[in-house]
């Protein structure tokens, strides 16, 4: 399919020349890019590149069934274009942030509204969509919340116990990472990078340092790749089994709760024998990784996987053996598999409608062109699914760990890294643990970031909550939440 | 001058001992879990630590926003001390007492609903909404049960209708009432003690607002509430008249003490139900204690 396409080719962790990149006026770009996400593509980042004459627009976007990535640019652009959104609604968040950035209005854009601007400290208070009706009673719940979480704001719209519609405002959190990142890197910047979603370090850390290695023409050497994949799967089979309890917890499920907090505790400490930190901060470096894994770690960290994967194989059981915490997951927050493609979304919520969608097997980098563990596919869409995908991924994961540990590979860990190409565009997607991480830098003359983009799976996905929620009762609203556990720090970044 | 220190002492007996009960289930739930748990003692501390703060009041609430946790509590505590504490009987009960005691369980729920909905919030109307749909079915299941006594001991003074034996029907009863008790309680499956969701929330939505000593009173009204419906299970199903005064008490305190953990494992061994299935689950409550009153009318004397 991708063949013919008008677009620049290149597969992922690769750089291109900018120059390389094709481009088309305005509308022609947009009518370009429609063409290509008819055709099956998937729209994995957009975003504007301010220039003397005005905005670009770049389009990156993945054909997942050729394995290859593609991107296409427009032509510096003042003012109106016409929206994307208006024929494709995955791009309807991509749109209202070049606007707020950029101030380019893409005319027929539904619901053109900031997407993180601050006034002051807050989000703009602008208009909430709101349902009329004698029935209807609103509903705002945060930015402030009960328990200890991120702050964002949701507005529902209900008929009694049932919502109508939610709308979910988020930005409390905006730090300015990529405005940070321009005209590096410098000193700060891995570890502004690293922080973009903290529960996802190491995918936040391994794309921007496939990154620079595209950039720089040049390859980790395979042991820092194979720690990085360890790395990640850990962080996947901690967030993962916290879920499940977060999950349990929701509905007062007590057993698998309180075993699943224990447990993602003894993922992160692995981590942390791993790297000294149980987030994996600072293990993944631009060119390789700092620490090894030297053999007799190796034997210990095999030697407290082994139980962990014992014990929360019998807290999972405990989960879907109680009909109880079934009759809640099941027909709970469902989107439909045509709404899952058409919003867009990533990682296990687009796995749990039935979408086959991995950045590891889709567009493989790094150490997952050589081993793969196989996609965690769930049909249904409700919060069962999501469930159900997050327990495959955990054997899967936990397996894929133990082959991988009983065989590391033999090299060096970090290479010197070379400077950056000077105007060159390098896109990286690391399968996180939510889902596709994508980051994206353009280099300028002197081979410094002139642009960075960083897509968290949370900004495809929100949506997919909001949608979820449709005929739900409110009741329900944070078990579904919790079943999509999205990042706000990675949304607001 | 005795009637006063009989109900005076009955009153500590009530006051301190509710605040256990909690405690007790709480350590049960830390057990199953493999914690360890807060002291039993914890909502005592809580209660001490509540009543030394301030109170944030909403320019908004009338003054019913404090008299409404008052009257509650004082309706709760007199419709505990109606009930009969085993082989010590009560010291104001009276024929047709039993009325009042219904109704003065509605009056304290009305009034903790009053309360909530004095600051306009979208939650505590929410929750008021909730705990007055439900109350409808568990009320009719606590009707249903008390005219089965009723029927049963040809009386309406809660004495004579809970000393004797509840006969054939018992089992359908406890099991009613049980249900009752966890639904009137806001326990697991139908609410959960210790969510911080305010969405999911019914009853504790309904006192979010709430502060300082208000606060202190409305939780220990809840746990007087729990340890009435305890006795009040305790003493409809098992025999209370004919045992000697000693094994009559020690079997209520031993009853009360496994209702509490038998409360305590339901919560740990059962996710919540989803709110459109509370009702089918109330319903089944109020058809065991319906079951229990025909055993009653048509099944002759036990």
């Amino acid at each position: 399919m991708s063949e013919s396409s008008p677009f620049a080719l290149f597969p992922n962790t690769a750089s291109l020349p900018w120059a390389d990149v094709p481009e088309w006026p305005g509308a022609e770009f947009v009518r370009a890019t429609a063409g290509e996400l008819d055709r099956g593509a998937r729209l994995c980042a957009w975003f504007g590149v301010p220039e003397s004459k005005g905005v670009r627009l770049v389009a990156v976007i993945a054909f997942d069934a050729d394995n290859t990535l593609a991107v296409g640019r427009s032509t510096p652009i003042v003012g109106a274009y016409p929206a994307l959104t208006a024929t494709h609604p995955q791009a309807h968040l991509f749109e209202r942030e070049v606007h707020e950035q950029h101030a380019l209005v893409p005319t027929g854009h539904p619901w053109l509204k900031s997407v993180r601007a601050s006034a002051g400290t807050a989000p703009a208070p602008d208009a909430f969509f709101r349902v009329e009706g004698r029935e209807v009673h609103e509903v705002a719940v945060g930015p402030v919340h009960a328990g200890i979480i991120e702050p964002g704001h949701f507005r529902f719209q209900c008929a009694g116990e049932e919502v109508l519609h939610l709308e979910i405002a988020l930005g409390y959190q905006h730090r300015g990472v990529e405005a940070a990142l321009l005209g590096g890197p410098h000193r700060a910047t891995r570890s502004q990078i690293e922080t973009a979603a903290g529960d996802t370090t190491i995918a936040h850390a391994t794309a921007p340092a496939q990154v620079l290695e595209a950039l720089a023409g040049a390859e980790a050497p395979l042991r820092a790749q194979w720690m990085r994949a360890v790395a990640l799967e850990l962080e996947r089979l901690a967030n993962h089994t916290g879920d499940l309890g977060a999950l349990s917890g929701d509905v007062a499920f007590l057993p698998t709760a309180a075993a699943c907090g224990k447990i993602r505790g003894d993922f992160l400490n692995l981590t942390a024998l791993v790297c000294g930190n149980r987030f994996g901060r600072g293990l993944v470096l631009p060119g390789g990784a700092r620490h090894d894994l030297e053999p007799a770690r190796v034997v210990a960290v095999l030697e407290r996987l082994a139980p962990a994967m014992e014990e929360v194989e019998r807290a999972a059981t405990w989960l879907w053996d109680a009909a109880s915490v079934r009759s809640r997951f099941e027909n709970i927050g469902t989107v439909f598999t045509p709404q899952a493609a058409e919003l867009g979304l990533v990682g296990l919520a687009a796995r749990a409608c039935g979408l086959v969608r991995d950045v590891r097997y889709d567009q493989p980098a790094g150490w997952y062109r050589f081993a793969q563990a196989p996609i965690a596919v769930w049909p249904g869409g409700d919060v069962f699914a999501r469930a159900r995908v997050r327990w495959l991924e955990i054997q899967r994961s936990g397996a894929f760990l133990l082959e991988q540990l009983s065989a590391p590979p033999e090299s060096h860990l970090l290479d010197p890294l070379p400077a950056s190409a000077p105007d060159t565009f390098a896109v990286a997607l690391v399968e996180g643990w939510r889902g596709e991480v994508c980051h994206a830098a353009l280099t300028d003359r002197a081979g410094r970031f002139q642009s960075y983009k960083i897509v968290d799976p949370s900004f495809h996905n929100w949506a997919g909550l909001a949608l979820a929620l449709r005929g739900q009762a409110i009741s329900d609203f944070p078990l579904c939440n919790k079943s999509f556990n999205l990042s706000y720090c990675g949304f607001d970044l | 001058m005795n009637v006063l220190l009989d109900v005076l002492l009955r009153a500590v007996v009530w006051l301190a001992l509710a605040p256990l009960l909690p405690g007790i289930i709480t350590k049960t739930k830390a057990w199953v879990a493999g914690r360890r748990g807060p002291p039993v003692l914890q909502l005592s501390y809580d209660l001490a630590r509540l009543w030394r703060k301030g109170v944030v009041l909403s320019t908004l609430v009338s003054p019913g926003f404090v008299i409404g946790p008052a009257v509650a509590w004082v309706a709760v505590f007199g419709a505990a001390l109606l009930l009969p504490l085993g082989a010590l009987g009560t010291g104001l009960g009276f024929e047709g007492d039993v009325l009042l005691f219904v109704y003065l369980l509605a009056l304290a729920r009305f009034c903790t609903a009053w309360a909530a909905m004095e600051t306009g919030s979208a939650f505590e109307g929410m929750g008021a909404a909730r705990e007055v749909s439900y109350a409808v079915l568990s009320e009719a299941a606590i009707i249903a049960a008390v005219l089965a006594l009723c029927v049963q001991s040809g009386s309406t003074s809660l004495v004579a209708m809970l000393t004797p034996a509840a006969g054939a029907g018992a089992v359908l009863l406890a099991a009613g009432l049980f249900v009752v008790l966890l639904a009137e309680n806001c326990r697991v499956p139908f609410d959960d003690p210790n969510t911080h969701l305010e969405l999911t929330m019914i009853h504790e939505v309904m006192v979010l607002d709430h502060s300082g000593p208000p606060l202190a009173v409305i939780l220990h009204g809840a746990s007087v509430k729990l340890l009435l419906f305890a006795v009040f299970l305790t003493e409809a199903v098992l025999p209370m008249g004919s045992l000697t005064p000693l094994a009559a008490t020690g079997a209520l305190a031993a009853s009360v003490l496994v209702v509490t953990l038998a409360t305590g494992m339901t919560e740990s061994l059962l996710a919540r139900f989803a709110f459109r299935r509370v009702p089918l689950l109330l319903t089944v409550g109020f058809l065991l204690c319906l079951f229990a009153l025909l055993f009653a009318w048509r099944g002759g004397p036990a």
